[in-house]
């Protein structure tokens, strides 16, 4: 932390970095949706985009031109505030929670340090956690105030969902907590400088991989999208802008939760580190990113290859199977830990 | 920073018996067919029992127990003794008449149990974020047990009721508790009065102090019903099922008593002198307007929640008094008060037939001669509620009545007598619609169930127990009432 | 810190009257979300990370969620003002403004000199929670799980079809 020496100076890079961090943000955004109709177009023996620049890799810009210039349909019978608050709600929230995740260690250049985090706060980990769970609100107020039943329906099998499998995914990392003894997601990182916490948590991991699958509202747990059923879920209401930014919370949820799954599980940015300086400082995002792509691909291939769960199987599979698990390994890990320290 | 001693365990003995069988029941109770529920209203009262006997063995090691916020002494003991008496006398009546009703689900006793470790965490807690669990608990507990008739349009009213006002209040106390805090920095009993005991006054911020007690006398005025906070109590008390009515009369009332002798007896007792015209005026008007709108019922279990209202009136005139005289009085008061209200509310229950249909004072005409055990028993309750010489419930009103006298409170007494020369007429409505009134009474139909009649006999011989021989019972509350807290 | 300091006090102060005067529910709620989280930052300031964290985890996550979700069920719409107790009206407000005076007075005496100093606590972290409730405050903390599995079990008597 820079001591308040130089204060527009510290204003203009804290600002700096929150605009290049939601710029790259935004594009892995972008491109996510590009990347999962590629590979699961390649799943299903099709092409996917082509059409809009080599291989569509421009499709991502004509889709977001598209849907800028659709008409905004606002439906008469709608509860107009909670309507027009909650994609905002939903998308601001989403991009909330990658203000404490760390890319990279901290370098020195010049004298200055750079920290490849926008902030970092103690509790980092916890944070992320109490703004997934204000994520439900978007969700929720987004069914209630469309004034449908579909959108109710959907909004509250997504909220009932999610308070379900936030409790899981809590618990799943809090083996990984025990061990490094800190909430801090950078601490927690350096840690795993010996071994990555996957192979020390392998129950823990699974356990919030899954409950992280269904938190995000994905394939085999998209119910709340259940077209068959639901028509569209909670957005069904929605169109142009308002919908896109439900759309795009949920690419930057699978964001964080991949962030948070290789910070937590996967060393972070933990990697060979060789060559020149600069190499030296860039290596550690490369690895960072490497592996969240990892993870995002992982995704993709998990909606390209799953059936989905029946709704009841769904609550079932979370509440008696998930949850008892994940308050065993947390049991055990305290068993052990608590036997080592004697 | 503490750690837990085994002798911090022991001084918890009870409350950890109780709370261990009531999860027990919750376990036993999936594996036993509908018919057989009973099982564990037995297994509950051996429950009760067992902490009974835990509670012999903590007196044997009083003291206060992690980190002051426990006190295992006599006043405690004693309050614990009184909350499992009504605890067992309340499951021997139930029994039955759960039957009866069709309610017999092994969450019932469950409930019963919790309620009663509330109680008993609030009457043995020197710190008042654990009286605040243990008031939460018992509240919540009786929330639920008095809509447990789940099928019945007046039950469910009154567990809402309950509910919704009792939830008010707690938060009443919770905002005392949180002013206090702010003024002391502690929420300890204990530091609290060796705080005030060096200042004398609150000083500084007296009036905050001031905000502090009025709050917490509030929250506990709701649960012990003194007039203007008792507009809960008739509606509840005749929409539940009628042996939780029992229960609820005397056991959270008592528990609140306890409560308030702690904190403003003992730990505020040098607040000043505006503690007590608090309690004197809530004193009058309780006793007026419960004795007053009693006279105008004609619903058994109404008339005896505005009795109800009456006697918290008579535990004020006790507590006003102040901390030298009246802390013995009130706890005899309380213990007698919980024999005769439970007893009589129980063969209530028992004599209003399934579906409590017969509740009517017309309904009991002529049991005097169809019933006259039956009959017997309830004019015995209703003499010892009017306070009748031979009965406890005379002694009892006249213990409180000479500590307002000691104490100067020649005003507050001659209320006090005259209003229960008022309550004498409504008691006596029953009795003579007893016994003076040909008829057939409806509510004579079906004989009493043994458990019930051991729960009347020890109700009944301890009225006249103490009523022929108070002496013994009144040197042990007056062991009882050590200086608090 | 003072100036973000006032402007969440305000909000919250604000938001509070909202829960008092909106009409409907989901607002209501939604302003109770909102006075819970300027809470949350009131604590940022004052350095308990783990205190505002956990704040906005319980309240805002997740017992509001459940306050939203049962309104949401029952469509409560806006509701009718209802007439009948004038007391509420001629009593409740000078009451309200009586017992305010006195708090404001009261805050005034016991802090005359109203320096708003951000009273940093010692150490506000999880550790230290941690060994506030299960050292110093073991048996509240125990005994809060009997009280939540009352009320688990009171639900259970209420909600369930068949007992």
């Amino acid at each position: 932390m820079a001591t308040g020496s130089n204060m527009p100076l510290l204003l203009l890079a804290i600002l700096a970095k929150v605009g290049v961090v939601l710029l790259v943000l935004l594009t892995t955004i972008a491109y996510a949706v590009w990347l999962e109709r590629k590979v699961v177009a390649r799943i299903q023996s099709r092409w996917g985009p082509y059409l809009v620049g080599p291989h569509g890799l421009l499709q991502p810009v004509a889709d977001a031109l598209k849907i800028f210039f659709k008409e905004d349909i606002v439906p008469t019978e709608v509860d107009r505030v909670v309507y027009c608050l909650a994609p905002f709600l939903a998308f601001s929230l989403a991009l909330l929670s990658i203000s404490v995740i760390p890319f990279g260690e901290s370098v020195t250049i010049g004298g200055a340090t750079i920290h490849f985090q926008i902030t970092d706060l103690n509790v980092g980990l916890l944070f992320v956690f109490a703004v997934t769970s204000l994520g439900v609100y978007g969700v929720a107020l987004a069914g209630w105030s469309s004034n449908s039943k579909y959108s109710l329906l959907g909004g509250l099998r997504s909220s009932a969902q999610m308070i379900s499998y936030e409790l899981s995914l809590g618990l799943g990392v809090v083996g990984v907590v025990m061990l490094a003894g800190s909430l801090s997601l950078r601490e927690i990182v350096e840690h795993q400088s010996g071994l990555w916490n996957v192979f020390v948590q392998p129950v823990g991991f699974l356990i919030y991989f899954t409950a992280a699958v269904a938190e995000t509202n994905r394939v085999p747990f998209d119910l709340p999208e259940g077209e068959s059923e639901l028509v569209g879920g909670f957005h069904t209401e929605y169109s142009s802008f308002k919908f896109a930014m439900f759309f795009m919370a949920e690419y930057a949820n699978i964001v964080t939760v991949s962030c948070l799954a290789t910070l937590l599980f996967f060393g972070g940015w933990l990697g060979p580190v060789f060559g020149p300086p600069l190499l030296r400082a860039l290596l550690p995002v490369f690895w960072f990113c490497l592996k969240v792509f990892c993870f995002l691909f992982l995704y993709i291939w998990i909606r390209g290859t799953l059936p989905r769960f029946r709704y009841d199987q769904l609550m079932a599979f979370g509440w008696k199977f998930l949850l008892p698990l994940g308050l065993l390994n947390v049991l055990v890990t305290s068993l052990v830990l608590a036997w080592r320290s004697t | 920073m503490i750690t837990v001693q085994a002798d911090d365990l022991v001084r918890i003995l009870p409350q950890a018996i109780l709370a261990g069988f009531a999860i027990l029941v919750m376990v036993f109770e999936p594996f036993l067919p509908a018919a057989r529920k009973t099982l564990l209203g037995w297994f509950s009262l051996f429950g009760v029992v067992a902490a009974g006997a835990a509670t012999i063995r903590t007196s044997f090691s009083p003291g206060l127990a992690f980190g002051n916020s426990i006190s295992a002494d006599r006043f405690s003991l004693f309050f614990i003794c009184l909350f499992l008496l009504v605890a067992a006398l309340t499951l021997l009546g139930s029994f039955h008449s759960l039957e009866r009703e069709n309610i017999n689900h092994g969450e019932f006793y469950a409930l019963l149990l919790m309620a009663t470790v509330g109680m008993c965490f609030m009457a043995a807690s020197t710190e008042l974020i654990m009286i605040f669990l243990g008031l939460e608990i018992s509240s919540l507990a009786t929330y639920v047990l008095a809509g447990f008739k789940r099928q019945d349009a007046l039950s469910n009213e009154a567990s809402l009721k309950y509910f919704l006002l009792g939830s008010f209040a707690t938060a009443f106390f919770l905002y005392g508790i949180a002013v206090v805090y702010g003024l002391t920095g502690t929420t300890n009993l204990l530091v609290l009065s060796a705080q005030l005991g060096r200042s004398g006054e609150f000083r500084p911020g007296a009036v905050f102090a001031w905000v502090a007690l009025l709050l917490m006398f509030v929250g506990l005025a709701f649960k012990v019903s003194t007039v203007p906070f008792h507009v809960w109590t008739p509606d509840v008390y005749q929409g539940a099922p009628a042996p939780v009515t029992a229960f609820l009369s005397v056991g959270p009332k008592a528990a609140a008593f306890a409560v308030l002798l702690r904190i403003f007896l003992g730990a505020f007792a040098s607040a000043g002198s505006g503690v007590f015209w608090v309690f004197w005026a809530s004193a009058i008007l309780t006793m007026c307007l419960g004795n007053l709108a009693a006279l105008l019922q004609s619903n058994v279990k109404r008339l005896l929640a505005y009795s109800a209202i009456a006697h918290a009136g008579y535990v004020l005139v006790g507590i006003a008094a102040g901390r030298g005289e009246g802390t013995a009085p009130v706890l005899f008061y309380l213990t007698v008060y919980a024999l005769m209200n439970v007893g009589a509310f129980l063969l209530v229950a028992h004599l209003a037939g399934t579906g409590e249909r017969w509740t009517r004072i017309e309904d009991f005409t002529g049991l005097g001669y169809q019933r006259p055990a039956v009959a017997a028993c309830l004019a015995a309750f209703m003499l010892s509620l009017a306070g009748f010489p031979t009965t406890a419930g005379f002694f009892a009103k006249f213990y409180i009545f000479r500590a307002a006298v000691h104490s100067g409170l020649i005003g507050l007494t001659i209320v006090a007598v005259l209003t229960s020369v008022v309550s004498v007429y409504y008691y006596f409505r029953l009795i003579v619609v007893m016994y003076m009134r040909e008829g057939k009474a409806e509510a004579a139909s079906a004989s009493l169930p043994w458990a019930l009649r051991v729960a009347l006999a020890i109700s009944v011989v301890g009225i006249f127990y103490l009523g022929l021989y108070p002496t013994d019972f009144l040197l042990l509350t007056n062991l009882a009432a050590v200086p608090l807290p | 810190m003072a100036p973000l300091f006032y402007i969440f006090a305000v909000l919250a102060i604000l938001a509070a009257l909202s829960v008092v005067l909106q009409r409907t529910p989901v607002y209501s709620a939604l302003s109770l979300i909102v006075v819970l989280c300027s809470l949350a930052v009131v604590y940022l300031l004052l350095g308990a990370e783990f205190l505002a964290v956990i704040q906005v985890i319980i309240y805002a996550g997740a017992i509001m969620v459940l306050f939203v979700l049962v309104i949401m069920l029952l469509n409560a719409r806006q509701e009718t003002p209802s007439d009948r107790s004038r007391l509420a009206r001629w009593l409740g407000a000078p009451l309200l403004l009586v017992f305010l005076g006195e708090l404001l007075f009261a805050v005034w005496e016991r802090f005359p000199a109203a320096t708003t100093r951000a009273a940093a606590l010692p150490d506000a972290g999880p550790r230290a929670v941690g060994a506030l409730l299960f050292r110093s405050y073991v048996l509240p903390f125990e005994v809060t799980s009997i009280l939540i599995l009352v009320a688990v079990l009171g639900a259970v008597v209420l909600a369930k079809k068949r007992l």
